[in-house]
Formats: C-alpha cells, sequence, structure tokens
C-alpha cells in the first residue's frame, strides 16, 4: 500500500475547550494543535480528561465552551455519524451478528460503495491488518487480539483523515500489546493519517507517539515529544508520570547562583533558581543517581540513605534507596558497577545540573529561570 | 456431589410423579378426542376422527377458530410495536421515573383478570366495543403488551449500547444504527415477545367471555360455552389441535433462536 502524502491526514486544533457536568469540569480549557498525519497520544491518569477530550473530537460528547476544528473547519454541533471520523474502542465495538467481513464492509455500505469496490477495499483493509483470512468468521470466534486488529481494519477502511484510538490495547496481554503497538505504527507509517491516541501508560505512550500531551485534571499540563518530556518535564506532575524519578523536598534557600536544599540536615545545591516565591523540589532521573559506598563517594551533592530494594533487571539493577527524611530515591545502576546489598548504607550522589527544579505541586503559575 | 443408591431411587421416583402430574391433563385430552361416543369421558371408547370433522365442518368451531386467529394475529403485531417502543423508551430514561412507568405497565399481569374485565366490560358498553373486533383487539393487547415490554426489556438489558456508539462513528445516523445494529440483536426478545403476545390473545378467555356476543366469539369463548352446554367432545379435538400447534411453534421457535445463538456468541 502505498503512503498518501496527497492525503496526509487533518489537523486538528482544539482551543479552550471546556467540558462541564454541573460543577465538575472533565475538561478547564484544553487547548492543543495537532499537525496533519502527527501521532498524538494524549497520556494521563483515569478521570484526567484525555478520553473526554477524545469523545469530543469524535463528536460522542458536546463541548460546554471552546472552539474545535477538524482539517480546519469547525465541528462543534456536528453530529458522530457526520465527521467521518475513524475509531477504535477498547472494548473492540465488532457487531456480532456480522462476520469480519461486514463489520469491514460497514462503513463503506453505507457510502454507496459499490460492490467490488467495497470487496476490494475490505480485503486490503484486512491484509492491512493481517487478518485477510478471517473474513467469513464471526467475531466470537477471534481472540481479543484478533478482534481488535478487525476492529482497526473497520476504523480505517474508509479512509477517514483522522483515526482516534482509545486505549484499544489495554484488555490485552503485555506481549500481544507490545506486538501491536508495533503493528500500529506500521500501519501509522503507511496510512499518512492523523492518529489520537489514548492510554495512561507511559511506555506506550513513548513507544508510539510523535508527541505526547500530557494530562491532569482537565487541564493539559505538557506537549510535547517523550525526549523533551523525560529531560524537561515542566510540572513535577509530568516528571513524576514519565519514567521513574527521585523527589527531593527540603527547606530551599535561593540566591544568585542557584538554590540549595537542605533535607534531613544535608544539603544538595543546583545552578537555577525558580522565579516567584514558590517552594521548588529537585526531580532526579534514576541515571543521573550515581550510589556508593559511605566515603567513596565523589562530586558536592552527597545524600546518606539505606537500601529498601535491590532488584535485578538483567541489564543492570535497579536501587531504592531510604534518605534521612523517610523519603525514597531510585536509582539505576549499569551491570559493571557495584552490587549492594539489603540495608548497606550508602551515599547518592549527584550532578546539581542534573537536578530539575520545579515548583511543588499545585502551584502552577511559576516558570524556570 | 455423590448419592446413594436409595437416594437416588426416591429422587427419581418423585420426579416422575411430578412430571406425571404436569403432563396428566394434557395427555387425557389427546385420548378423548378420538372418542366413538359423543361423551366427554375418559376412557374414551371406541375410535373416530368425527370431532375432527365437526370442528372443521361446523361453523360455530370454524368461525370462533378463525376469529382468534385474527383478533391473536392483530393483537401480536400492536403488541410487539407497542411493546417495544415501550422497552426502548425506559430503557433510554432515567432509572427512577422509567422504573414508576415500568411497574404501571406491568400492572395488567397483576391485577385480577375479572377486576380487569368488569372494568373494560362496563366502558364498552358505552362506547358500543362488546362483540367487536377493535374491542376484543384492544382489551387483548392491554393484556398482551406486559409480555413483550418483559421479553425485549430483558434484551436490551443486555444490549451493548456502545454498538451504537461504533456506529455512529463509521457513519451510521440513528435510524440506520437501529435497523442495522439494534434491531437484529435485539430480534430473538422482540421474537418471543410477539410469541407470548399471540399465545396471550389465543388463549385469553375471562375478559373474552365478558366482552362477546353471539356475534363475535372467541375459540375459548367457543369451547367454554360448548362445554356448558353439552359434553361436545369437540373441545378435546380442538384442544388436542392447539396442543400440536403451540408445540411446533415454540419447539421451533427455541430451536431456531438456539442455533442463532450458537452462530454468534
Amino acid at each position: 500500500m502505498n503512503p498518501r502524502p496527497d492525503n496526509r491526514g487533518a489537523a486538528i486544533d482544539l482551543e479552550s475547550v471546556t467540558k462541564a457536568y454541573g460543577a465538575f469540569k472533565a475538561l478547564d480549557g484544553v487547548s492543543l494543535r495537532i499537525e496533519p498525519g502527527e501521532f498524538m497520544t494524549l497520556l494521563g491518569p483515569s478521570g484526567s480528561g484525555k478520553t473526554t477530550t477524545l469523545n469530543v473530537i469524535a463528536g460522542f460528547t458536546d463541548v460546554s465552551s471552546g472552539k474545535l476544528l477538524v482539517g480546519g473547519q469547525s465541528v462543534v454541533g456536528v453530529p458522530a455519524h457526520k465527521r467521518n471520523i475513524g475509531v477504535v474502542f477498547q472494548h473492540y465495538a465488532l457487531f456480532p451478528h456480522m462476520t469480519v467481513g461486514r463489520n469491514v464492509a460497514y462503513p463503506l455500505t453505507l457510502r454507496g460503495v459499490g460492490q467490488d469496490d467495497r470487496k476490494r477495499r475490505v480485503a486490503k483493509a484486512l491484509d492491512m491488518v493481517k487478518m485477510g483470512d478471517f473474513a467469513h468468521r464471526y467475531p466470537s470466534e477471534l481472540s481479543g487480539g484478533q478482534q481488535q486488529r478487525v476492529a482497526l481494519a473497520r476504523a480505517i477502511v474508509f479512509d477517514p483523515p483522522l483515526l482516534l484510538m482509545d486505549e484499544p490495547l489495554g484488555a490485552l496481554d503485555k506481549k500481544l500489546r507490545e506486538w501491536l503497538q508495533l503493528e500500529i505504527k506500521r500501519i501509522h507509517r503507511e496510512l499518512g493519517t492523523t492518529f489520537v491516541y489514548v492510554t495512561h501508560d507511559q511506555e506506550e505512550a513513548l513507544v508510539l507517539s510523535d508527541r505526547i500531551a500530557v494530562f491532569n485534571r482537565g487541564r493539559i499540563e505538557q506537549v510535547g515529544t517523550g525526549r523533551q518530556l523525560y529531560d524537561e518535564p515542566a510540572t513535577l506532575f509530568v516528571g513524576r508520570f514519565i519514567g521513574d524519578s527521585t523527589v527531593l523536598r527540603g527547606e530551599a534557600r535561593s540566591d544568585g547562583t542557584g538554590t540549595a536544599l537542605t533535607i534531613a540536615g544535608e544539603t544538595v545545591a543546583a545552578p537555577r533558581r525558580l522565579a516567584g516565591e514558590t517552594s521548588p523540589v529537585m526531580l532526579l532521573r534514576p541515571e543521573k543517581l550515581a550510589i556508593r559506598r559511605p566515603g567513596q563517594a565523589d562530586g558536592k551533592n552527597r545524600l546518606a540513605g539505606t537500601i529498601a530494594e535491590a532488584i535485578y533487571l538483567g541489564s543492570g539493577s535497579k536501587y531504592e534507596v531510604k534518605l534521612g527524611d523517610g523519603s525514597t530515591a531510585i536509582v539505576r545502576s549499569p551491570l559493571t558497577g557495584e552490587n549492594f546489598a539489603l540495608g548497606e548504607k550508602v551515599e547518592l550522589c549527584f550532578d546539581g545540573a542534573d537536578a530539575k527544579l520545579l515548583p511543588d505541586d499545585s502551584t502552577a503559575d511559576t516558570t524556570l529561570t | 456431589m455423590e448419592m446413594k443408591p436409595l437416594t437416588r431411587v426416591v429422587l427419581g421416583l418423585v420426579s416422575l410423579l411430578v412430571a406425571i402430574w404436569l403432563v396428566a391433563p394434557t395427555l387425557v385430552v389427546v385420548p378423548m378426542s378420538f372418542n366413538g361416543n359423543k361423551s366427554l369421558s375418559f376412557p374414551p371408547q371406541g375410535f373416530s376422527w368425527q370431532w375432527y370433522e365437526n370442528f372443521v365442518t361446523n361453523p360455530e368451531w370454524s368461525t370462533s377458530f378463525l376469529n382468534s386467529l385474527k383478533v391473536a394475529s392483530i393483537v401480536a403485531v400492536l403488541a410487539t410495536v407497542l411493546g417495544t417502543l415501550a422497552a426502548f423508551g425506559l430503557d433510554r430514561m432515567k432509572a427512577r421515573p422509567a422504573n414508576l412507568l415500568r411497574m404501571l405497565m406491568l400492572t395488567p399481569m397483576v391485577v385480577p383478570g375479572v377486576v380487569l374485565a368488569i372494568g373494560i366490560y362496563a366502558v364498552y358498553l358505552d362506547a358500543r366495543l362488546v362483540g367487536t373486533l377493535p374491542g376484543f383487539v384492544l382489551a387483548h393487547t392491554i393484556l398482551a403488551l406486559p409480555f413483550v415490554l418483559i421479553a425485549v426489556s430483558a434484551n436490551l438489558e443486555v444490549f451493548d449500547r456502545r454498538l451504537e456508539t461504533a456506529a455512529a462513528s463509521l457513519g451510521a445516523g440513528a435510524l440506520t444504527t437501529f435497523r442495522t445494529v439494534t434491531l437484529p440483536l435485539i430480534l430473538p426478545g422482540i421474537l418471543s415477545g410477539l410469541l407470548f403476545a399471540f399465545a396471550t390473545s389465543f388463549d385469553e378467555i375471562i375478559v373474552s367471555l365478558f366482552i362477546t356476543n353471539p356475534y363475535l366469539k372467541t375459540l375459548p369463548v367457543q369451547i367454554f360455552s360448548s362445554i356448558t352446554r353439552d359434553a361436545d367432545p369437540t373441545v378435546a379435538a380442538v384442544g388436542t389441535i392447539l396442543l400440536c400447534a403451540t408445540t411446533i411453534l415454540i419447539g421451533g421457535g427455541m430451536l431456531l433462536l438456539g442455533r442463532e445463538r450458537k452462530g454468534r456468541l
């Protein structure tokens, strides 16, 4: 199948979209631009507004206020069946009384596609998801993964410029999920359609997406590539949601050269400061922390701790270290490093430049300097 | 669980007794219909087809049979359409008012037939509906509607409404979605409602006795008046015919539904 550079998929613009249920705001002023042909993942915990956003785009849910444009056209008030958007659901939603072939032909029949053309396109779509041999089966005769592939074929067979997927792999086991992730990625590349994908699984988001929008409490916390979100989280929520992290909290002092945090009598410093009157926290990725036996630590930022958990990962080890203030740090050390036993006293050290200074949760109107 | 041999024998005997008890009245009717004498005695004496002949040739019987068929057919269609619409409406309403309305619509099943009959008769006298086809149809529809409502509601309860959302995303408007997705999936409920509605009307006797007149008699009314006037064994023949018909109808329906289910689920 050829890519379709002429039909790259639709752009989506959400501008201050709000959806209120009484006093509760499921979406609170969400603005997001999705480029044509982009793979955008909406990531967040349950109830964060990611699925509501998807339902708003699909037309299953009305917006309370705000603008919504698909391909430059406002679709506010346009019913779902007139939007020409493909949707894949977590629960497959195949019609149980139709064969696989008739399920996939359904959107084409509705569009008055002639029989020959219909047959050809159904076969093409089923081949694309590698279900070509199953056209005469009923959905009940298929496994979950097979059903979801059929549902995917049904959602792309009518060449929609936009495909929405709502946790499509949520009900499948890990192995199958990982394989289907790669399949979805391949299909996205081949079709050139805009994909909007909802998940609460940050690993899945990192595998699939061009960009990720992180949702929390009906708002978007940050939009960016996986690397941007991991390396430069804009908020503590994003930093903790994407990847493992250690959050250091303590008594903070800022001056012209940086910020110092005093945690249970020990002081660490980073050469940055937060604007405004907010109490900063330091966020450190597991590979930025080094673990040493007492007295052997190098660098000027040191924290004493005790090994609380040692996890062998094959490619290395992961340690949970209990710090002086009772909080837990997560450290990943390479296979070549030393091994540490449970209960062993250790020191953690890090380069202050690797520490991200972030405002403590609930204070949103500050920026990094 | 392992059963002792004695327990097994006793259990079998009791089950057999209950089974005989349940089907005995039916099994009495069949031999009586071939009675050689003009009496409803059991065991029958001799053998003859004359009561079946009488059923077909005697206009009193054949007319009432056709009347019943006519009334029951119209009632079945009317009750099925109304009951299905009601089930739909209730399914998509808020739970509290829906439950109230549902209870209201099911009252004809609970209210004693005689009470209903008296009420209907009183109204019909004024409205000149006694002994008319519309009169019978209206009265029987009241009685048949709850059965359709129950059957279709049960089906809607297990119907996955997310399929309608999926159909919408694929381009189907509300009516198309109903025709191509919802209707085929709740059809078993609608069909069994139709069957129950037909049966309810076909063998309804209490209300029918009140609103009948010499010009319009249904089969159950004819059976009742015939058996109170003279012990005509034709009723046994009618009974046997009905027994066969319902067995074929219900049995066939169950077989059909069973096969459908196997194919789909």
